[in-house]
Formats: C-alpha cells, sequence, structure tokens
C-alpha cells in the first residue's frame, strides 16, 4: 500500500525540520488528512511506526486530524457537506461544484525536544 | 541526482525547511513548530521538474491508469497503430515485476522505458524522472505513461504528466467511479475499454458509469472503444491530437497544464483555510 511510502516522504520532511532546529526528538507529529487524499488514516498509523524505526521521529506520536468533505456549489452558492462518491450540491444536487475540503495531505505541525530548551523558545 | 539536467534535489528540498522558527513551549515541555507542508511535496517538487522536461520539448505526457487488466497495454498497441507516421511516441511501462508489457510496445517499434516498481503499488514522480532521462524527449511528441494497475495508490502521485486517462473496462461494472473516487476525481478523460463486450454484459450502463463520475464534481471527457474490434478508436484518436495541439500552444505561450486532480490546488486549499 502507498501508505508507508507517504509516511517514509513524511519521515523525510520531519528529519530535516528536526535537524534544521537542532531537535534531540520529535515527540508529535500532527497531520491534517481528507477521505479524498487517498490516504487512510488507520493505515498511515499502521505504517508509521515501521517507517520511523531508528528515526529522530522513533517516539513520536502521530497525531491525525480528518478533515470533513465539504463542497462549494457552483449553481446555488450554498456550502454544504458531501460524501466522497456524490460531491453533488447538497441544497440543489447540481454537481457542479467546488471541493472545499476533504483531499488534504498535509503536515501541519511538530513537538520538538530540543538542546538548550531554555535559550531557544521564541 | 539528475546530471543531465542539472536539477538537484537536496537543493530543491530547501524550501521544506522554510517553516522554521515559529516556536512555543508546549505543557509538556516540548516545543511546537507549526509547519503546513503537503505530505508529498518532494514528488510533487520532482513531479513539476519532470513537467517542465516535457514542456521544454513541446512533449505531451498522457498517464494511463486503471485496475489490472483493463486494457491499458491492448490500448497502447491499437493507439500506436493508428498514430504511425502522424505523432512521434515513446512509452513509459510500469510494472511490478515483468516486461512483457515494454515487450509489447517495442514489437510495434516503438521505444518503452521499463520501469519496475518492484513492490510498490505505483509510479512515483522519481521512477518517471529516471525513465525520462533514457529518452531523447527532442525525437518526441507524445509519452505515454502505462501506471500500474491499481485503482487506489496511482491516484495519489503526480508524475509530471499534463492529463490523465482513466480506463474503465466494462467487465468493472459501471459503479467503480462511485467505489473508487479518488481515482476518478483525478480523470481528465475516461474511457470506457472492452466494449465489444457490451452485449454479453448488460448489466454494465455506460450512461451511469458516466452519471457515477459526474456525481464526483468531475466535468471529464467520456469516450468509448474496444481495443479489440478497434470501434470507437478513431474518436479517442481525434481527442489525442485536438490535446497534442492545445499542449503545442500552450508551451508556444510558456503556460503548461497539470492533469485533473490537481485543478483548483488540491489539498491546498486547507492552507488557505489556516492563514
Ligand atoms: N474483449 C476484449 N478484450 C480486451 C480488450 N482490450 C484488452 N483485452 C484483454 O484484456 C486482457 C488484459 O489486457 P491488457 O492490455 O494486458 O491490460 P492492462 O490494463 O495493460 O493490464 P496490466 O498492465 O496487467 O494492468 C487481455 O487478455 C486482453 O486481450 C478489448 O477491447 N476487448
Ligand atoms: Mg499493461
Ligand atoms: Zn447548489
Ligand atoms: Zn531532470
Amino acid at each position: 500500500m502507498h501508505e508507508l511510502a507517504i509516511c517514509r516522504q513524511m519521515l523525510k520532511q520531519v528529519t530535516q525540520i528536526a535537524a534544521a532546529n537542532d531537535a534531540l526528538s520529535v515527540a508529535s507529529i500532527s497531520v491534517r488528512i481528507g477521505p479524498l487524499s487517498g490516504v487512510e488514516s488507520h493505515l498511515l498509523k499502521q505504517a508509521f511506526p515501521f517507517a520511523a524505526s531508528g528515526s529522530v521521529a522513533e517516539k513520536a506520536q502521530l497525531l491525525i486530524e480528518s478533515m470533513p468533505v465539504r463542497v462549494r456549489c457552483g449553481q446555488c452558492g450554498s456550502e454544504t457537506d458531501a460524501r466522497t462518491n456524490d460531491l453533488s450540491c447538497a441544497n440543489c444536487g447540481d454537481y457542479h461544484t467546488q471541493l472545499l475540503s476533504g483531499d488534504e495531505l498535509l503536515l501541519i505541525g511538530l513537538e520538538l525536544s530540543r538542546k538548550n530548551q531554555e535559550t531557544t523558545h521564541v | 541526482m539528475c546530471d543531465t539536467c542539472g536539477c538537484n534535489v537536496t537543493e530543491a528540498n530547501r524550501h521544506l525547511l522554510d517553516a522554521g522558527g515559529k516556536f512555543h513551549r508546549t505543557t509538556a515541555g516540548h516545543e511546537a513548530i507549526s509547519v503546513l507542508q503537503d505530505l508529498l511535496s518532494e514528488n510533487d517538487h520532482i513531479a513539476a521538474h519532470n513537467r517542465s522536461h516535457f514542456d521544454k520539448h513541446d512533449v505531451l505526457a498522457i498517464n494511463l491508469m486503471s485496475s489490472p487488466g483493463s486494457g491499458k497495454t491492448a490500448l497502447l498497441e491499437a493507439t500506436l497503430d493508428a498514430l504511425a507516421g502522424r505523432f512521434r511516441v515513446a512509452v513509459i511501462e510500469g510494472d511490478l515485476e515483468t516486461e512483457n508489457d515494454a515487450e509489447r510496445i517495442r514489437q510495434k517499434g516503438i521505444t518503452a522505458i521499463q520501469i519496475s516498481t518492484g513492490n510498490a503499488c505505483h509510479l512515483d514522480a522519481h521512477m518517471v524522472h529516471d525513465a525520462l532521462h533514457q529518452l531523447s524527449l527532442d525525437d518526441l511528441d507524445i509519452v505515454f505513461i502505462e501506471n500500474v494497475g491499481n485503482l487506489v495508490c496511482p491516484a495519489s502521485f503526480d508524475l509530471g504528466q499534463h492529463l490523465n486517462v482513466t480506463l474503465l473496462s466494462v467487465t468493472e461494472g459501471d459503479d467503480k467511479p462511485s467505489k473508487y473516487p479518488v481515482m476518478f476525481r483525478a480523470a481528465d478523460l475516461m474511457l470506457l475499454t472492452k466494449t465489444d463486450l457490451l452485449e454479453v454484459l448488460d448489466d454494465f450502463v455506460p450512461a451511469q458509469a458516466e452519471n457515477n463520475l459526474r456525481r464526483l464534481a468531475s466535468n471529464a471527457t467520456v469516450l468509448q472503444l474496444s481495443a479489440r474490434t478497434q470501434c470507437g478508436i478513431q474518436k479517442w484518436v481525434e481527442w489525442l491530437q485536438q490535446q497534442q495541439q492545445q499542449h503545442r500552444e500552450r508551451t508556444r505561450q510558456g503556460q503548461t497544464r497539470r492533469p485533473a486532480i490537481q485543478v483548483d490546488g488540491a489539498r491546498m486549499h486547507a492552507e488557505r483555510q489556516t492563514r
């Protein structure tokens, strides 16, 4: 499954950010995922320990924020909830909608343990 | 990693570090840092690089995706015959194990680069980049990329193509766009294949397949064909010609095109909301 590949890419980014900030270890990794990204949260969680093993994020907690599927209708302008396999407008039924949320695949934050903590916080 | 074109991914990855700097101390004594990066930003960066290779050489790149056995290679074989003498074509073949598909293409006298993905269930931009440097793009008009047969994973990875074509063979059922919305949302063209079998598969209704696609808020073109009987090949070739012409005009004006899924800046609207 591609979740392992995505986990590896994520850890590359995390490792670079940790190194750039003199982190000793990563305590948590926060990501935001929508169902239309094609990434399954539970598979990402399963893949994480394998990908993270031996890295600076080995003990990190993976925090996943699941995003709702929301659309804006090009016909009537309403913003409504939708389903992954039905993105039409819940108000008027038109399918000419724009996705407002639901396909996110984002790294949004890290918690780091750093050297010389007392001097580095901003 | 790329001597030929002078690109350097380490250098390119520098933007990954840009997010640093904003800290605040958390209760546990850790320091929190906000990032906001696409989890696939490295892949996307290489994909953009591939796309500019294609554009520089005026080459149209088309990614073919479908479940295993929907007829991607058979479509290519029929297409190569139909395009002979009109366009200079090469094929990049993604496959888990064998060179079978690449061999089928080479028998047509066409250059085929085989990418063996091992156990990876999808192509990524890195693999396509390596394949690209085995092609002389100057001598080409269209590059087809046959992705690994899989209706799930390939949709998440931009390769640097301009267009996604998703094949749906009539033996798979007309409900597939509803079951695999991520894949079908990524289609610039949905191609219903093996239509010669429609007469024995009376529960596959092409209009229903299209309807299920529309419910994904997709405006993609829908075409039908049979690689076996050649029925419908003409319309597909016309579509290709049209796309190739549009691509010529775009590159002349220094513009490019990204496949369907990225039109409204997929995944990044979260960024807009957060700012
Ligand atoms: N009846 C019929 N059979 C077809 C048609 N196109 C392909 N097939 C058959 O479908 C099977 C799979 O075709 P391929 O072209 O190898 O499919 P593919 O999508 O390239 O398969 P993978 O690369 O393994 O994912 C073969 O047995 C083909 O002969 C068609 O138009 N009509
Ligand atoms: Mg094939
Ligand atoms: Zn509406
Ligand atoms: Zn390059």
